[in-house]
């Protein structure tokens, strides 16, 4: 079987963006100066660039989520491209009509791009491998199950380069449920691309995947010990279904263990900044007055993410 | 014909290097069949003169081999594949015997059904079908089934196929009211709980693809609750599909002890490995998960020294839309009964294991495992034959593949041997 990176063409250019894993450190860092020349966009009065004028972007969102969507709807839009949004929201697997039929479908539609979500890992793989003799189309991975959410991981590494700069002397904490988290090993990966050395994850152990560390990050239970002089804490969030049962068994006594509170703040380097791939659940795993505060960059990130996005989707779409 | 004894149709295979595990013969000599039994080797009986002479130059005249796990599909599963097809593609691997787990729709509970598949199998002519009753009703793990009247009716051993039986008090009355009639039991070991939602080994790929995991210990606990079972209740228990390191080592310690256990692998999981998922590639997808190297490593070690008995192929035919699917939503499984001779060759090859003993796994192992007095090249024995090509090739793709599923690992692979003749009952019924 073939272990090439399904992601890159026969150039080695970008033809879909599907993880972080295997990504070469020039794309990423492609990927975050492009996203740079954007941000500058979203300020001006005309907030429109055409370098996917003319091409169809289509929304594919299996699994729901607004806000996600949203942004990938306004960075198409704000680089000129036709946005279809499509929420399928039915399992492939208790309907008709099967995934690879919808892609067939849209791409008779002459489809450009497919930005998709899912709720089982590995959809965009097969999605990409399944067009591959139809090299205009792009895929993007929106999320997939528990494995990736690259543009959240770019976004990320984008927002902690604009505060830290450096990544070579960083110590950054993932705190709060990595078992189900995409966010955090998108993030992982893009921060070991970055040459990040201090990479922590921290949780109880029964929010943690087996192996963790094979990826790279030292592991903390103890939230205090693993927060002590962060540069960067990225708290995760606590999906509602897994507050109570076998994994946990209270929303209260999470936020009593893990919780991001004042006082656990102040155990990070004073400069630490606070992230959140939203949306929040405020009282779970951040409380307010921190989400507030001065060193949150979460709302910062949600600007940046639209740029991460536009800078993707150009690199994928805009020169062709 | 002159001789008295010899009626019916003849055969003489000639030339071939017989290789029979049973009896530890490994020579040239030529094969003599009658009426659908072996009545001698080597010389030809007085005035004996076949009608058909199958010619076998530096080939390897074994015994049939015998797959301890084959789905036929029938009845109930027919778009995945057809009792025909499968058949086909078991003689076309030098397969003649089939154990068919009860896994159908319905499930093989009832004795019409048994009957039914017994006489679609025997119209088709090729392979011999074996099935194999449902322990419980409807595979629900919860109500015995009629065992001795599906006994009766051909079942050769009670198994559950995939399904667990949950409940410990129903598995232990199972297991004591087979022992009473001294039938075997399979079970493939399998914490229901454990491995609910998993879809592949818990490790580091299924950590870094964000997989739902199965651990390790889904198949150990599972296994120490059978152990414990088998020697309260005396039954003689097959443990099925084994996937873990561990695994290994206790079946290895219950059989010192003398328990009566008999065990089996996959050949897929004698060469691959949770590494070989790469980008979710759906194929990869099978029950049990592949599993760590070290395991498989194991596996292959544990089939070697005989604490594995036989090597099967768990052939799992399903259609392109069961497969074509995100690696979790797949169904599990691969179509392999014609590349079992091949994938057995390659582990021997790579192990460097004489042929006999590769064969072993393939013959006296599963027929050991199944009771039965066969898989042997004797007089009097029936004349199932499989003749290969040890030098041979077998290029696996989707066009060559007799099974009417196509989901197979191995597709784009060529793999050691080919299968020349396959003689069922003293019939060439492939090749020839």
């Amino acid at each position: 079987m073939s272990l090439e990176n399904p992601q890159l063409n026969a150039r080695g250019a970008l033809q879909h963006l599907l993880t972080i894993e295997g990504l070469p450190r020039e794309i990423v860092l492609h990927i975050l100066d492009t996203a740079s020349s954007f941000v500058g966009i979203g300020e001006r009065d005309v907030k429109k660039v055409p370098l996917l004028r003319g091409k169809s972007v289509f929304n594919l969102f299996f699994e729901n989520s607004t806000r996600t969507r949203t942004t990938f709807e306004i960075a198409a839009k704000r680089l000129s491209a036709d946005v279809i949004n499509l929420n399928v929201n039915t399992s492939s697997t208790t309907k008709g009509e099967s995934l690879l039929d919808t892609i067939d479908n849209l791409a008779a539609m002459n489809a450009d791009m497919f930005v998709v979500r899912h709720a089982q890992s590995g959809a965009p793989h097969l999605i990409a491998r399944h067009v591959r003799a139809q090299p205009h189309i792009h895929v993007v991975n929106a999320g997939d199950g528990r494995h990736a959410h690259p543009t959240q991981g770019l976004l990320d590494a984008y927002t902690i380069r604009h505060y830290k700069r450096d990544f070579s002397r960083l110590s950054v904490a993932i705190v709060g449920d990595i078992l189900h988290s995409r966010v955090a090993r998108s993030l992982i990966q893009v921060l070991r691309t970055l040459g990040t050395p201090d990479l922590r994850v921290i949780a109880p152990q029964t929010l943690l995947p087996a192996g963790i560390e094979g990826m790279g990050v030292r592991v903390f239970h103890d939230v205090d010990e693993g927060l002590r002089d962060v540069d960067v804490i990225v708290m995760l969030r606590l999906q509602n279904e897994r507050m109570r049962g076998p994994l946990l068994p209270s929303a209260q006594e999470f936020f009593k263990t893990y919780g991001l509170t004042a006082e656990r703040l102040a155990l990070a380097r004073p400069d630490a900044i606070v992230m959140h791939p939203g949306p929040m659940n405020r009282g779970v795993e951040i409380d307010s007055p921190v989400a507030d505060g001065g060193q949150s960059v979460i709302l910062p990130q949600v600007t940046f993410g639209i740029a991460v996005r536009m800078a993707v989707m150009s690199i994928l779409a805009g020169g062709s | 014909m002159s001789a008295g004894f010899i009626t019916g149709e003849t055969l003489t295979i000639t030339g071939g290097r017989l290789v029979d595990p049973g009896t530890g013969v490994d020579r040239l000599a030529d094969v003599h069949v009658a009426a659908g039994q072996i009545i001698a080797i080597g010389a030809a009986p007085a005035g004996f003169s076949a009608e058909r002479t199958l010619e076998a130059h530096g080939c390897v005249v074994a015994p049939g081999l015998i797959d301890l796990s084959v789905r036929l599909r029938e009845p109930g599963h027919e778009h995945k594949g057809s009792l025909r097809a499968e058949l086909l593609a078991a003689v076309a691997g030098g397969v003649t015997s089939v154990a068919c787990p009860p896994d159908t729709d319905p499930p093989l509970d009832e004795p019409g059904l048994v009957d039914m598949l017994r006489y679609r199998a025997q119209q088709a002519g090729l392979a011999r079908v074996h099935p194999l009753g449902a322990l419980t009703a409807r595979l629900g793990g919860e109500r015995l089934v009629e065992m001795a009247e599906l006994a009766a009716a051909g079942c050769v051993a009670f198994s559950q196929a995939d399904a667990a039986v949950v409940d410990t008090q129903v598995l232990y009355r199972a297991m004591q009211y087979a022992a009473t009639f001294g039938y075997c039991v399979w079970l493939r070991p399998q914490d229901a709980w454990l491995s609910r939602n998993g879809v592949a080994h818990e490790g580091e790929v299924a950590t870094r693809l964000g997989l739902p995991a199965i651990p390790a210990a889904a198949e150990t606990i599972d296994l120490d609750r059978m152990l414990r079972l088998a020697r309260m209740t005396g039954a003689r228990v097959h443990l099925c599909r084994i996937s873990t390191a561990e695994a290994v080592a206790m079946i290895r310690a219950a059989r010192a002890d003398g328990l009566a256990i008999t065990a089996d692998v996959s050949a897929a999981h004698l060469h691959l490995s949770e590494e070989d998922i790469g980008h979710f590639d759906s194929m990869m997808h099978l029950a049990p998960p592949l599993r760590s190297v070290a395991d498989r490593n194991a596996l292959r070690t544990g089939l070697a020294d005989g604490t594995i008995d036989a090597v099967c192929s768990d052939h799992r035919p399903l259609d392109d839309d069961e497969k074509q699917l995100p690696f979790g939503e797949a169904l599990p499984g691969a179509s392999g009964v014609e590349l079992l001779l091949s994938l057995a060759l390659r582990w021997g090859l790579e192990s460097g294991l004489p042929l006999p003993v590769v064969l072993a796994r393939l013959t006296t192992g599963p027929a050991r495992v199944l009771g039965m007095n066969m898989g042997r090249i004797v007089p009097t024995a029936p004349a199932d034959l499989c003749v290969f090509d040890p030098d041979g090739q077998t290029p696996v793709t989707v066009a060559g593949l007799h099974s009417q599923g196509k989901n197979s690992p191995f597709i784009g692979q060529t793999l050691p041997g080919r299968v020349r003749a396959t003689v069922v009952g003293g019939q060439i019924v492939y090749g020839g």
